[in-house]
């Protein structure tokens, strides 16, 4: 076992050093806190955990944090899509300014968008103003919540979808098309099985994000207690109640599900990377 | 011919719906800000963002920002030759832990800092007797910060690594050359774009970040806001004027970072020989 260690090790010095100071930052950022995370969890008594995940406004917050950010990726897969395709295929004035501007949401800070996307669509807002006239009202309700979601979400899928849509050849598109295939047919049966677990990569990505997203939403969710309150504000109020076992106990949940999320983004990633690197 | 028409109509179809979607959710709020922010003219404008409360604000962003990226940087460059100079038992595990930050909720990077110096937990007598104050003060929102950018520079400098190999620093190495050396003549050449562009990434979440800081900073006016709590404070307050004028501040950061984001990318992509 020593032997086959020493034969591959690397020839380049300063691996003590690296090592040293990777653990120590890494063990005093994440390991240090997830470890805190872990001992504190191990105290919680299981009944009471049960007890506070399982209240009705809880509940209701997991529902509202769920069905916003699923409505948001789903919106987004679709609008991502299209932006890749626009981005990929055509040619056409001003496309490098769009494809530039897709990373705003990385860019500007949540909370901004937040206020901004609030005052445009409260009832007299520049966009609200509009959607008042057919008694649609966007700020205050999950519609607001799924706006702001879309907004954080939107670079996660054109960015994971562009580069594998870039691969695809388009002979395989000619083939088709030689044979009679119409585009519809050609889309569905040709190009989209490439580009599927990029897209569902993205979408994951884009679910997972929002799910935990708090900056952009609190603003424009209004806050009411069983209708628009998210899973992070919950637990935020539990911290600022200093009532940490609520806290960690609704925490806990969302973890899992994040966890759950990013292995099932592992497995995809795992195949898109693949399809990248060309190997089938 | 009818084909040719039909694909063309499609197009721009396709072309019109997402300029108009792009638009109406990312550029409207951007612009928005910008104007709320003047309506007032630039006076008011001026008188908002010079309140000694303002100022202090921003000069925490800068210092809390510099700090994280100073410690993301030697952090982020160590990780990446780490990881992709040697082999060693654990290293999916380091990777896998660098990662870990962009898949958790910035509250929940909140509450796990809390639970480790907070009141509650084992640390606390310790930090209590050497008179260290982490949560509710400026070091718990520079580790929140630190911890939610944790994964930018890393990630960005690992592929461009792994894409170059190791054989220039191996002959080096064989040759005699020392560590530092390798890695200032040879390494960094290759990753100096990647870890500009990293850095690039890391200044906006770090300026911007709003759900870690605010449940670590106590909201002490003038001690422990940050910008984006700043706006949050004066938004709640309805100064709308005073949340925009400093909300614009933040806008052209991002406007900047985007620039620099497209300019580099490109470098980037052109040192590890894509496109």
């Amino acid at each position: 076992m020593k032997v086959r260690a020493n034969s591959k090790k690397s020839v380049i010095p300063g691996f003590g050093l690296s090592f040293g100071i990777v653990t120590a930052i890494l063990g005093l950022i994440v390991v240090l806190p997830l470890c805190s995370l872990v001992v504190y969890s191990a105290q919680l008594s299981f009944a009471d955990f049960i007890e506070t995940v399982t209240r009705p406004r809880v509940l209701a917050s997991y529902g509202v944090s769920i069905s916003t950010a699923l409505i948001a990726s789903i919106i987004n897969a679709i609008v991502g899509l299209a932006l890749a395709w626009v981005l990929v295929r055509y040619e056409f004035p001003g496309k490098r300014f769009m494809d530039g501007i897709i990373e705003l949401p990385f860019a500007l800070p949540t909370a901004v968008a937040g206020i901004s996307l609030t005052h445009l669509t409260v009832s007299d807002g520049w966009i609200g103003s509009f959607f008042s006239k057919w008694g649609i009202s966007i700020a205050y309700t999950r519609i607001g919540i799924t706006v702001a979601l879309v907004f954080i979400g939107i670079p996660f899928v054109v960015r994971s979808v562009q580069p594998v849509l870039e691969k695809v050849e388009e002979q395989y598109e000619e083939a088709a098309s030689l044979m009679g295939a119409s585009r519809i047919q050609i889309f569905f049966h040709v190009i989209f099985p490439e580009i599927r677990p990029a897209l569902i990569a993205g979408f994951t990505m884009a679910f997972a994000r929002s799910m935990g997203e708090y900056g952009s939403v609190v603003f424009i969710a209004g806050n009411t207690p069983y209708k628009t309150e998210i899973v992070p504000l919950m637990i935020m109020s539990k911290l600022q109640e200093y009532d940490y076992a609520s806290a960690t106990s609704i925490a806990l949940v969302m973890l899992l599900l994040a966890f759950f999320i990013l292995f099932v983004n592992a497995v995809i990633q795992s195949r898109t990377s693949r399809i990248i690197s060309g190997v089938r | 011919m009818k084909e040719k028409n039909d694909r063309g109509v499609f197009k721009w179809l396709l072309i019109g719906f997402c300029a108009l979607f792009l638009l109406v959710m990312l550029i409207l709020p951007l612009l928005y800000v910008v104007i709320t922010s003047l309506r007032d003219g630039w006076n008011a404008f001026w008188v908002a963002v010079s309140d000694d409360y303002a100022v202090k604000a921003i000069l925490l962003t800068l210092k809390t920002t510099v700090i994280a990226v100073v410690v993301n940087t030697i952090f982020g460059v160590f990780a990446a030759w780490l990881i992709t100079k040697y082999t060693f038992k654990g290293k999916k595990l380091i990777s896998t832990l660098i990662d870990l930050p962009l898949t958790i909720s910035p509250i929940i990077a909140g509450l796990i800092y809390v639970l480790t110096f907070g009141r509650q937990s084992f640390l606390y007598d310790y930090l209590e007797q050497w008179g260290i104050e982490i949560i509710f003060a400026v070091p718990g929102i520079v580790l929140a910060t630190i911890f939610v950018t944790f994964p930018f520079i890393a990630r960005e400098i690992i592929p461009v690594l792994t894409a170059t190999g190791n054989d220039e620093e191996e002959a080096a190495a064989l040759m005699g050359a020392g560590g530092f050396r390798i890695f200032f003549e040879i390494t960094f050449p290759h990753i100096k774009w990647a870890l500009l562009y990293g850095i690039v990434l890391c200044t906006a979440r770090a300026m911007g970040e709003f759900g870690a800081v605010s449940v670590l900073s106590g909201h002490l006016r003038g001690l422990t806001n940050t910008m984006p709590l700043y706006i949050e404070l004066m938004y709640q307050a309805f100064d709308f004027t005073g949340a925009f004028a400093m909300s614009s501040i933040l806008v052209i950061m991002a406007v900047v970072i985007l620039i620099l984001r497209n300019i580099l990318e490109h470098r980037v992509n052109s040192s590890t020989g894509q496109k």
